[in-house]
């Protein structure tokens, strides 16, 4: 087995593709103007701004005056939750959301509630799904808003957006979607899905790190989260920044022209991925839905392992895993997600998130297979609880020498 | 193939030249940083740099990228919950003194580290603390005095188990703290001025009375003050609040200087008494570790410390029942504490052995 890196995280951010990286550096040294400035140096920026609003727009199925760029898929969700709370306080204080958010959105409705809202945290089933009927009896007169992510960025679980929106629909509340890790890997019509506003980011999709957008339904009335200049509609201050925003409609226009043959590529070999595991490594358990699930995630939970020191190992080897979430890596509890699910502890500690891009090919995943059989029994071998499970195993079996 | 070592990576001066002594030994050197404590929702202003907070996973980063050697971090916070905020906070609410350096040292930076060490391929843990290993003659792990003896960090190392020793790597030990700050410049690492970790690193303002009562939920029961033979003195705030020869603090006027003499948990009550009271010739000490010696035979002289700031003084340890030393020193000295750790010296400056010291209270048989 070679030297070299397999990245397969590709759910923590993307390598940006070389034509992204061609159609961005113009607006650094070239058409380097401000595109709020009216002569012809800054024509460059201002038509880069609206080409990329207008493939953003044609993704979504929205008007392209409903796209607003920001610098990264967390400020669109504080900024979607945090502006609309203040925006129909009027109208009640109850914000409906799930477990399994992202932090973006579970810390700020942390925050809201300090700011005296009140928030329902809907359970999941043990895929990961919320279920409907659930949110359902969870609304009250006073909720202003649901938001419920598109897709888990941990377990890649595909919630049902197209029923949530219908009874967000129903009963008069915004809805509003995280789509950082679903957008450009599974298609989004806004209208179709009744969805008031959507969060996305251009780094998970081989764009720039520092741009997201947010999409809000015209009518949706919040207001400027960053206050300043009359940049997007005077609803988002602050310099535009044209070569991100130029570097994420190319990446988005590439992924979404790709979308069907590379996410039926990446599924596949997901599938195959998720397959040999299960078949080839004993005690382990795919976490999330087999099937309403994101075409490049495999979550694995392996009994009797733990998870940094196979992170650890995997890198050592040349292999870029996760067991979670990058961004809470920094801490290292055990997901949230993952308990949510009803995951217990010691499991949930022992998980690893494998995330393929386009990039990824088949021997990349062998490759993985092969290192990851050889760490799991490794780790299982230094570990006093496997060595306890086998004994009693063996001793239940009658001394037969019957566990692999 | 080169051995594989595990450096426990603080960012500081002493971690960072031993990491860098381990490669030029020809070691394959890997920088860890332990994660063992997160104040939630605070923003934590480190001014310096204390052993373990947040400024050490980018400080250590810094210094291995610049070692060129690979750096993880890991996550030892339910551990480091487990076996050293929950002890400190059980020992205080028990009426003693705890030494949550020794603990951590036990359960977190060895018997944890050491553990995940191993599992990636790891021989050795190598730690920057100024000790070094030494074998007896009858091939014993212990730890010894260093070179540097204004910097003996020994006493708080007297827990470790052979096995843990077996496995473990201090190359600092073998110099003077001028000698590994003229390193740390030489190899021109960034850190060479900060200043020494020091107090109790979770608790950043060192208010521990505050910390205490936050983890217990409530404030502590309020008690009495009294003398030796019962007479009341005064209201005192809690017994967290208070530890052997404390002066300070007490709310006493009394019109001379008076010190904790003992704490009473049974009865919530903090002993008073004067100057010479604080002082005893005895201690007893249990949950014993042997390091040097293997047991204690027969009564042993060495040199005793009782404090990690104590110079230590000569005394002669028995053993009094199985996992009991009872110690009697040559002159007296000064606040014995329950829950700190006696830990005695063989003559060669090596621990020996030592122990948990406990409440002395009179043998009966020679009342």
């Amino acid at each position: 087995m070679s030297n070299r890196v397999i990245y397969l995280d590709n759910a923590a951010t993307t390598r940006v593709r070389r034509e992204v990286v061609d159609a961005m550096l113009p607006y650094f040294t070239e058409e380097y103007g401000n595109a709020s400035t009216i002569y012809s140096l800054a024509n460059g920026a201002k038509s880069a701004l609206q080409k990329s609003r207008d493939v953003m727009a044609g993704i979504l199925g929205c008007d392209s005056s409903e796209i607003y760029f920001t610098g990264c898929g967390s400020e669109s969700d504080n900024w979607a939750l945090k502006a609309a709370a203040e925006a129909y306080r009027a109208r009640g204080n109850h914000i409906i959301t799930t477990k399994i958010e992202h932090h973006a959105i579970l810390h700020t409705c942390q925050w809201l509630e300090k700011q005296g809202m009140e928030v329902t945290y809907l359970d999941v089933d043990e895929n990961g799904l919320v279920d409907p009927g659930q949110l359902r009896a969870a609304i009250r007169p006073t909720t202003i808003l649901i938001s419920v992510m598109f897709a888990n960025n941990e377990i890649g679980t595909i919630e049902p957006v197209r029923e949530i929106g219908a009874i967000a629909r129903e009963h008069g509340i915004l809805f509003h979607t995280d789509a950082v890790q679903a957008f450009c890997q599974v298609p989004i019509r806004v209208d179709e899905m009744n969805i008031d506003m959507l969060s996305a980011s251009a780094h998970k999709l081989n764009g720039p790190k520092g741009v997201g957008l947010l999409y809000i339904r015209k009518g949706v009335k919040i207001r400027s989260f960053l206050h300043g200049g009359a940049q997007e509609r005077k609803r988002r201050a602050g310099t535009e920044n044209i070569p991100g925003i130029a570097g994420f409609g190319r990446a988005a226009e590439i992924a979404a022209a790709t979308m069907e043959e590379r996410t039926g590529r990446e599924r596949e070999l997901r599938d195959y991925l998720i397959e040999r595991v299960l078949r080839e490594i004993p005690y382990s358990r795919l976490n999330g839905s087999r099937t309403k699930r994101l075409p490049g995630n495999a979550n694995f939970s392996f009994q009797f392992v733990e998870g940094e020191s196979m992170l650890i190992m995997l890198d050592m080897a040349g292999i870029c895993a996760s067991s979670g979430s990058a961004c809470t890596s920094g801490s290292l509890d055990p997901s949230h997600v993952l308990l949510a699910i009803g995951l217990p502890h010691e499991i949930a500690h022992g998980s690893l998130r494998l995330t393929l891009g386009h990039e990824t090919t088949k021997e990349d995943i062998d490759d993985t297979i092969e290192h990851l059989k050889e760490i799991v029994a490794k780790l299982r071998d230094m570990s006093p609880l496997y060595e306890d499970f086998m004994k009693g195993g063996r001793e239940r079996r009658g001394g037969k020498n019957d566990v692999q | 193939m080169k051995k594989k070592a595990v450096v426990g990576m603080s960012g500081g001066v002493d971690s960072s030249v031993a990491a860098w002594l381990l490669k030029e030994q020809g070691y394959d050197v890997i920088g860890v940083t332990m994660q063992i404590w997160q104040e939630e929702d605070s923003v934590i202003v480190e001014e310096n740099g204390g052993c373990c907070g947040l400024s050490a996973v980018e400080d250590a980063r810094k210094v291995a990228a610049q070692l060129e050697i690979p750096h993880y971090v890991m996550n030892f916070r339910q551990e480091f919950q487990n076996n050293v905020i929950d002890y400190f906070v059980r020992s205080y609410m028990e009426g003693r003194t705890p030494n949550p350096c020794i603990a951590c040292n036990r359960h977190v930076k060895w018997e944890s580290l050491l553990r995940r060490s191993l599992d990636i391929g790891a021989s050795y843990i190598a730690t920057g603390h100024y000790a070094r290993i030494d074998r007896t003659a009858e091939g014993r792990y212990a730890v010894c005095r260093s070179a540097a003896a204004g910097k003996d960090q020994t006493y708080a190392l007297y827990n470790l188990t052979q096995e843990q020793l077996a496995h473990t790597l201090m190359p600092v030990g073998e110099y003077t703290k001028d000698e590994i700050r003229r390193m740390a410049k030489q190899i021109g690492l960034n850190t060479a001025s900060k200043p020494d970790s020091q107090e109790i690193c979770f608790i950043p303002d060192q208010d521990y009375g505050r910390f205490i009562e936050r983890d217990m939920g409530r404030e502590p029961e309020k008690g009495n003050f009294v003398t030796r033979d019962g007479r009341v003195l005064g209201r005192h705030r809690g017994i967290i609040h208070y530890t052997v020869g404390q002066r300070k603090g007490l709310g006493l006027a009394l019109g001379r200087p008076v010190f904790v003499t003992e704490i009473r948990p049974e009865t919530n009550e903090v002993v008073i008494g004067e100057a010479e009271d604080v002082f005893t010739d005895r201690l007893a000490c249990t949950h014993l570790n042997f390091m040097a010696f293997s047991g204690l035979e027969k009564p042993r002289r060495v040199l005793a410390k009782i404090r990690y700031s104590h110079e230590g003084v000569m005394a002669t340890i028995e053993k009094a029942g199985d996992d009991r030393i009872e110690c009697r020193f040559d002159t007296p000295v000064r606040a014995v504490t329950p829950g700190q750790a006696a830990v005695f010296y063989d003559e060669d400056g090596r621990v020996a052995c030592g122990g948990e010291i406990i409440r002395d209270t009179p043998d009966p048989a020679m009342a």
